[in-house]
């Protein structure tokens, strides 16, 4: 079992490497769906007792969401936004890709000073949630447009969900549910918070915003 | 050094040009070509010795030594690797470092010599090689520093014998990451595509081909040769570490070993034939890409084997 679930986290850094080294957003959507369905998978390698109907449920719910719901959202504004590359972020594609690596060691450095009293399913489930994290925090930063942002806030809660998982190992089930729909709202929002931004200012950069005041 | 050891040496030698041969092979079928023929490489070579030098007034010594300097270096260094995997003793404690150190030095005198003729050309390939090596090179490093740190060992001999089943079981993730990240630097190393065409003769694009434009007769050959060689160096490293879970040895190594090649030659003509040649800004994106998988692996070698 630990070694899906090792397969599952290195696949989850990798796709954290092309997130921060991609500049194509529709492509960026799509790591992001995959990103989603291998959260959505974890609960299932994870499960301590064995395989049972809740952990399926809240795995196929996550699954659903992150994995199909949220990409059509964030496709579908993107295709109305007439925007398909981030062009000139604030942190250029290279130097964020090195930011990813050392925001790893980093997660790795703070795991091991952490010392966390848990039994974790595997050794690695701790720091990749944090640099799960961190890349989601840095991407909000790090990028100009909304939709980049968007995709920045879901891998920090996808983040937030595996770190869950590897403390716990199996979540209550209506928390995780509560969780689940406060991101469905709060993508669904900033959908169409990033569908009225565009029909506005016809364009979705949110650094420009800035220019409203005054 | 045993029957298995020389003929893995010796099968380097003999059969690098043959793997440009396979590469263009699978090229021209995906193209619907019948393609050039599998030995082409040879003849070309065979031509070009029978032909005389021509050497540019500018140029200086640097300029005749390189040629036979690269190959001799190149071939030091294949010859640090390619016997490893069947003979116990071969090379020292340190002989990693040393391979790196003779293929940096092979590139400077690449690079000095395509300076050295004045061309503004060569001096463009000679800023994009060092431009790709400084960044290929970590990588390069670092997935060595992970075979070593995994098996515990500093010479290719102990790395290739100390990889075996347990190591793979509790590494496996590191060791295959840092198989792509060599598939990645031996790409952009021996100016393959996406990183450089070397079919192209357009010289703003060129990296490798536009360096060597002032080489001719015997020189080009040894370049040709070097070229080969160096190609078959990069795949053999790759397919040593690919093939270690399966703990072959003897002449079932060799022949695992040989398969190994084609499959890698046939590998990088599907690369070419479907990846377009990425555009010179992105390509540093890319090799960034081999060297954060390194320490991804580096990483994940140093928390399993805690």
């Amino acid at each position: 079992m630990t070694a899906y679930i090792d397969i599952i986290l290195v696949g989850l850094i990798l796709s954290n490497f092309i997130l921060l080294g991609s500049s194509r957003l529709g492509n960026c959507i799509r790591i992001a769906a995959w990103q989603g369905i291998m959260v959505g998978l974890l609960p299932m390698a994870t499960a301590e007792a064995g395989f049972s109907f809740r952990i399926a449920a809240l795995g196929s719910a996550v699954i659903v969401l992150k994995g199909f719901v949220f990409p059509k959202l964030l496709s579908r504004a993107l295709r109305e936004s007439d925007t398909s590359r981030e062009v000139q972020p604030f942190i250029g594609y290279t130097a964020s890709l090195i930011a990813g690596v050392l925001a790893l060691s980093a997660s790795f450095w703070l795991d091991g000073r952490l010392n966390l009293p848990i039994h974790s399913a595997s050794a690695i489930v701790v720091p990749v949630s944090l640099s799960l994290m961190f890349t989601g925090l840095f991407l909000v930063v790090a990028r100009r447009m909304a939709i980049t942002q968007v995709i920045g806030y879901l891998v920090l809660e996808n983040g937030i969900y595996a770190l869950g998982l590897a403390i716990v190992r199996d979540l209550p089930f209506l928390v995780e549910l509560g969780v689940l729909m406060d991101v469905f709202v709060a993508v669904f929002v900033m959908g169409i918070a990033i569908y009225r931004i565009n029909r506005e200012f016809d364009h979705i950069d949110s650094h420009r915003l800035a220019k409203l005041k005054g | 050094m045993s029957a298995e050891g020389l003929l893995l040496l010796l099968s380097g030698f003999l059969l690098s040009p043959l793997l440009q041969g396979v590469i263009n092979r699978t090229k021209a079928v995906f193209a619907g070509r019948k393609g050039s023929p599998l030995l082409q490489q040879y003849r070309d070579m065979a031509k070009l010795l029978r032909k005389g030098a021509v050497f540019s007034t500018t140029t200086t010594g640097i300029f005749r030594i390189a040629p036979s300097a690269v190959l001799v270096l190149v071939a030091a260094a294949y010859t640090l690797l390619a016997p490893s995997t069947v003979e116990s003793g071969w090379g020292f404690p340190g002989d990693l470092i040393l391979f790196v150190y003779c293929l940096g030095l092979a590139r400077f005198l690449t690079v000095t010599a395509a300076l050295d003729t004045g061309s503004s050309f060569e001096g463009m390939g000679a800023s994009r090689e060092v431009l790709y090596s400084a960044l290929a090179e970590p990588a390069l490093i670092i997935g060595l520093a992970v075979l070593a740190r995994v098996s515990g060992e500093m010479s290719f001999s102990g790395v290739f014998h100390g990889l075996g089943d347990s190591e793979w079981l509790s590494a496996g993730t590191a060791l295959a990451i840092v198989v792509v990240s060599f598939l990645i630097v031996m790409l952009a190393e021996n100016s393959r595509i996406p990183f450089d065409d070397p079919n192209t003769h357009l010289e703003l694009t060129m990296v490798h081909e536009v360096m060597v434009l002032d080489c001719s007769g015997p020189d080009f050959a040894l370049i040709t040769y070097g070229a080969s060689l160096k190609l078959w160096l990069f795949a053999s490293l790759m397919v040593n570490l690919a093939i270690s879970p399966l703990g072959l040895s003897g002449y079932a190594q060799v022949a695992g070993f040989l398969g190994g090649m084609l499959f890698a030659g046939i590998l990088v003509g599907t690369i070419e034939s479907v990846t377009a040649r990425l555009s010179l800004l992105k390509t540093p994106g890319l090799l960034t890409g081999a060297g954060a998988l390194a320490v991804l692996a580096f990483i994940l070698a140093a928390r399993y084997l805690q």
